[in-house]
């Protein structure tokens, strides 16, 4: 409860007292690239591979004649756009982004960079993680419906090469009993697990004291509590929304 | 000038300040020395508003900064400059940039005018040439230079030093105190340092306040430091075995 409450402290910090607003402009736009662009290829390779994964193993799994292959391509497409692309993809960037949010912090707290900030009368919480907190809000949506795409795609390469499935029933199999909202409920979960990633994260980094192995120990922490909230929420936003 | 009035610190059941006052005034370099877990940094971050004293006063000029409105500390703040023990500059930013970064943030000053100004303070900490490197490019003497040339960027009234000689060799340690000491005579500017480099004490203390678990034992100044009745500043002052010997020579 202690920690809870001071999470809560915190994430009041961030919009007190805080800088004008075209500060806050490039600071976005450079963890955009940071949190954003950086992020591509891990989330491309990750997403492609599970889409094919996913394909193949549910090919494996078909056993009755009477279930059209085209099924294949539906699960494989559901799965994506439910769970695999936001909740997967996020778990991946809450090891990649967190860690690095985390370490970044906690960096500049132990070599005295974030006192050196307050005493300028800068709100050093506000102008170092509000920026992280918009930029993870604004591109992991945008990581979600790329790796949404590759691993359907993904799905498409590995299961016509290995002939499990033709390219027209995979297609077909897209297009079968489309529920839109999926895609809506997929985005509302990125923008909910960049929420809990960037700001856990930022407060295991930010309240570092010590040295370097208390650096590293803010990094794990930040990673494993953040996935810990992003399968929570998890549940919790199924619960809710489906 | 800067007041301090009884500050006493806690953490836990652990005393690290009690009571603690003191004067120090514009144009005077000030020194408060005292051997590790004196309570020499806490007293500084009391000082600069990084740690909250539960008893005392900490008045600039007369106002105090530690019960003043949010106006007030932002305005006693924009009269600060601070020198951090490892420089703390920023690793994302050029050298340049860093001294910039107070104008940027606190100023309604054109691109050109930050720039000249910044450059304006490189130079004047003989580092005009390093503008466009990173931090990590630059020696540990470059980074305490860097930091001072963006402590005195905004002009400050107050520069406030931790142990600006830390992990320096000899001669970079006397270069930096020569910079801080020129730099406080030059802008009338009320400058304290914390140290327990003998050589400072001996070069730039025109006052000099000795810290001893907590308490201020003794004040006085580089003339007279030598010369005290006081075991504990005695025993800080010759653990320098050169010191001891020159001492008992004269």
């Amino acid at each position: 409860m202690h920690y809870l409450g001071r999470y809560f402290i915190f994430l009041g910090s961030l919009f007190r007292n805080r800088e004008k607003f075209g500060v806050y402009t490039k600071l976005v736009l450079d963890e955009c690239i940071q949190i954003g662009i950086n992020s591509v290829f891990i989330v491309s390779i990750v997403s492609t591979f599970i889409g094919a994964v996913t394909c193949v193993q549910t090919a494996y799994n078909m056993v009755s004649p009477f279930v059209p292959t085209y099924i294949i391509s539906l699960i494989v497409r559901d799965m994506t756009v439910l769970e695999l692309a936001p909740t997967i993809t996020c778990v991946v960037l809450s090891g990649k982004v967190g860690s690095n949010i985390a370490s970044g912090l906690g960096t500049m707290r132990i070599t005295e960079q974030i006192d050196a900030l307050e005493v300028m009368g800068i709100n050093s919480s506000s102008y170092l993680i509000l920026p992280k907190v918009l930029a993870s809000m604004i591109t992991f949506p945008m990581l979600v419906i790329l790796s949404g795409f590759l691993s359907i795609y993904g799905g498409y390469i590995a299961g016509t090469l290995a002939k499990l499935i033709t390219s027209e029933e995979y297609i077909y199999g897209l297009r079968s009993d489309f529920n839109p909202f999926n895609i809506t409920f997929a985005l509302i979960k990125s923008i909910v697990f960049a929420f809990l990633i960037s700001t856990i994260s930022s407060f295991k980094g930010y309240y570092t004291s010590g040295g370097a192995l208390e650096v590293g120990q803010a990094s794990t922490a930040a990673v494993t509590n953040s996935c810990i909230a992003v399968l929570a929420a998890d549940f919790l936003l199924a619960q809710l929304l489906l | 000038m800067i007041e301090i009035k009884n500050i006493q610190k806690t953490f836990g059941d652990r005393t690290v300040l009690a009571g603690v006052s003191g004067t120090f005034k514009p144009g005077d370099t000030s020194l408060i020395i005292g051997g590790s877990g004196t309570g020499k940094s806490v007293l500084l971050k009391c000082m600069i508003g990084l740690v909250k004293p539960e008893v005392g006063q900490v008045l600039y000029s007369g106002r105090d900064f530690l019960t003043g409105d949010q106006d007030t500390q932002k305005a006693i703040r924009r009269e600060m400059g601070v020198l951090f023990q490892g420089g703390a500059l920023f690793d994302s930013k050029t050298v340049l940039e860093n001294v910039r970064f107070p104008l940027d943030m606190l100023t309604q000053m054109s691109a050109a005018e930050k720039r000249e100004r910044a450059r304006f303070c490189l130079q004047r900490v003989g580092l005009d040439a390093a503008a466009d490197r990173m931090p990590s490019e630059i020696s540990g003497g470059m980074k305490k230079r860097v930091g001072i040339a963006r402590a005195i960027v905004m002009n400050p009234k107050y520069l406030f030093c931790d142990e600006p000689n830390s992990g320096l060799d000899p001669l970079t340690s006397i270069k930096i105190d020569e910079l801080i000491r020129e730099i406080t005579d030059e802008f009338k500017i009320t400058t304290v340092v914390i140290t327990h480099d003998m050589n400072s004490m001996m070069e730039i203390g025109e006052k000099i306040m000795f810290l001893y678990k907590g308490k201020k034992l003794w004040e006085g100044n580089s003339a007279t430091i030598t010369h005290s009745n006081v075991p504990e500043l005695n025993e800080f002052i010759y653990a320098n075995k050169l010191l001891r010997d020159s001492d008992s020579h004269q």
